[in-house]
């Protein structure tokens, strides 16, 4: 892999003589991560490479492509947002698939540690400011410089949310009365359809003791409602704990609001919520989907397996919300 | 009939065994698959202990709500069935009460440090 790298960074990084340390990152099973640093004579850089798995993908009818996945990474980084340099877009000649590399951004993405460390107590009651501001930024991207992708609605999101649910033959009468609900609640057609990012959450954010340093993953980003990034980063499952700080067990909902208010843009309060009912199901659908794959495909993992009773987790947050018990 | 230790004590004591002797002695990739091996056996005592209690309970509840027997499956998929048709919803009596036992008792084997649950329970 080193060697490979080597050769595709000497072919356009001028002066580069090849690379050093890399090594595969945790995470993603959809795509790989693979970090190391460009060999340089006036300093080595950090660099990351995203590239398509070997085989096995996770939803892809539902990813954006690596391809779009760059230039919308570029297109937040000329326009100012915290997003990594693209620095180059694979080719066929340089025999590491499809994907890109980008510059690395030093930080934590750990959520724990992003919530307790005491190297981040300065920037934790920043933080669901900084993020409202961040996603007004990414909303208001311009279309016309967008790449292809998908258009989302609620309702396309709930059927296929149903389908998926459906599909694992196991009933769930709270994920039931969930989809009930949403459907029930489907606010249409948003006043604006935006770049939605669609993965905003610990995990994808790049954390520093100053605060948001970089966005990452965009790869379930669509065009569709803005206010389903704000309601999927309230999602309890990404509170780790601090449940009484709505966005990401930082922050709170009106901190948020205020920062993307702030950038000159509007927040429609009902339909946040209506985006984190539907994005605890999601999470929940999800949890069921990882398991299923456990048992089907070849990643015969026990923290797979173990993902699929986490689902319940999901279903005492949807009665939290659906159906609150009174001390 | 089977005989002593029971499953469930079995199970403790290899999770036992696992986190005070072998845990300490392994690192990296392999420390965090060792974790996630030790919390799926607690979970599987736990459930080994609790299920049978919670289970009754469930389907006597089931019964009542539905108007039918059937086994425990067979009454979830008709619960599942009606809600999602509308016949039943949160104003449904005992409905709401029912969901929030049967979750309960599922984060009570699943994730009982879970936040929200912890929060629950104390209500």
């Amino acid at each position: 892999m080193q060697a490979l790298l080597g050769d595709c960074v000497a072919s356009w990084y001028p002066g580069a003589s090849g690379v050093t340390g890399a090594v595969r990152l945790s995470g993603g099973a959809s795509q790989e991560t693979w970090s190391f640093d460009i060999v340089h004579p006036d300093g080595n850089v950090g660099a990351i490479l995203r590239r398509a798995p070997q085989g096995y993908g996770a939803a892809p009818s539902r990813a954006a492509g690596l391809n779009a996945e760059a230039s919308l990474m570029q297109l937040a980084h000329e326009a100012g947002l915290p997003s990594p340099r693209v620095m180059h877009l694979l080719q066929p000649q340089d025999r590491l698939g499809t994907g890109f590399i980008m510059e690395r951004v030093d930080g934590e993405t750990i959520p724990r540690k992003i919530l307790r460390d005491e190297q981040f107590s300065q920037a934790r009651p920043l933080l669901a400011r900084q993020l409202g501001k961040v996603l007004a930024g990414i909303h208001g991207l311009p279309l016309t410089q967008l790449p292809k992708l998908r258009r989302m609605t609620a309702a396309k999101e709930i059927t296929e949310l149903e389908r998926d649910y459906r599909s694992f033959e196991w009933p769930r009468p709270v994920f039931e009365l969930a989809l009930r609900w949403l459907q029930e609640r489907d606010p249409g057609p948003p006043a604006e359809v935006t770049l939605v990012h669609g993965d905003f959450r610990h995990g994808n954010l790049i954390i520093g003791p100053d605060g948001v340093r970089a966005v990452l993953d965009w790869e379930l980003a669509h065009l569709g409602d803005p206010m389903e990034d704000l309601g999927w980063i309230c999602v309890n499952s990404w509170r780790f704990g601090e449940i009484d700080k709505p966005v990401g067990g930082f922050g709170s909902r009106e901190e948020l609001f205020a920062g993307y208010q702030a950038a000159g843009r509007r927040v429609d309060a009902d339909r946040v919520m209506f985006w984190e009912v539907m994005g605890t199901l999601r999470w929940g659908v999800m949890c069921c989907g990882m398991m299923q794959r456990f048992r089907t495909g070849p990643e015969h993992s026990i923290e797979r397996a173990m993902i699929g009773r986490r689902s319940s987790e999901t279903e005492i947050d949807l009665l939290r919300l659906l159906s609150p018990r009174q001390p | 009939m089977q005989d002593e230790p029971s499953p469930e004590e079995l199970i403790k004591a290899v999770a036992d065994f696992l986190r005070n002797d072998i845990a300490p002695q392994i690192g990296g990739h392999h420390a965090f698959k060792l974790r996630v091996s030790i919390n799926a056996l607690d979970l599987v005592a736990r459930q080994l202990k609790l299920e049978q209690g919670s289970d009754a309970a469930e389907a006597a509840r089931l019964s009542q709500i539905l108007g039918t027997q059937g086994s425990l499956g067979e009454l979830n998929k008709v619960l599942a069935d009606r809600i999602a048709k509308g016949e039943l919803d949160l104003q449904t009596p005992g409905l709401a009460r029912h969901l929030w036992q049967t979750t309960m008792e599922k984060l009570a084997v699943d994730q009982p440090n879970y936040a929200s649950y912890k929060r629950e329970l104390a209500k």
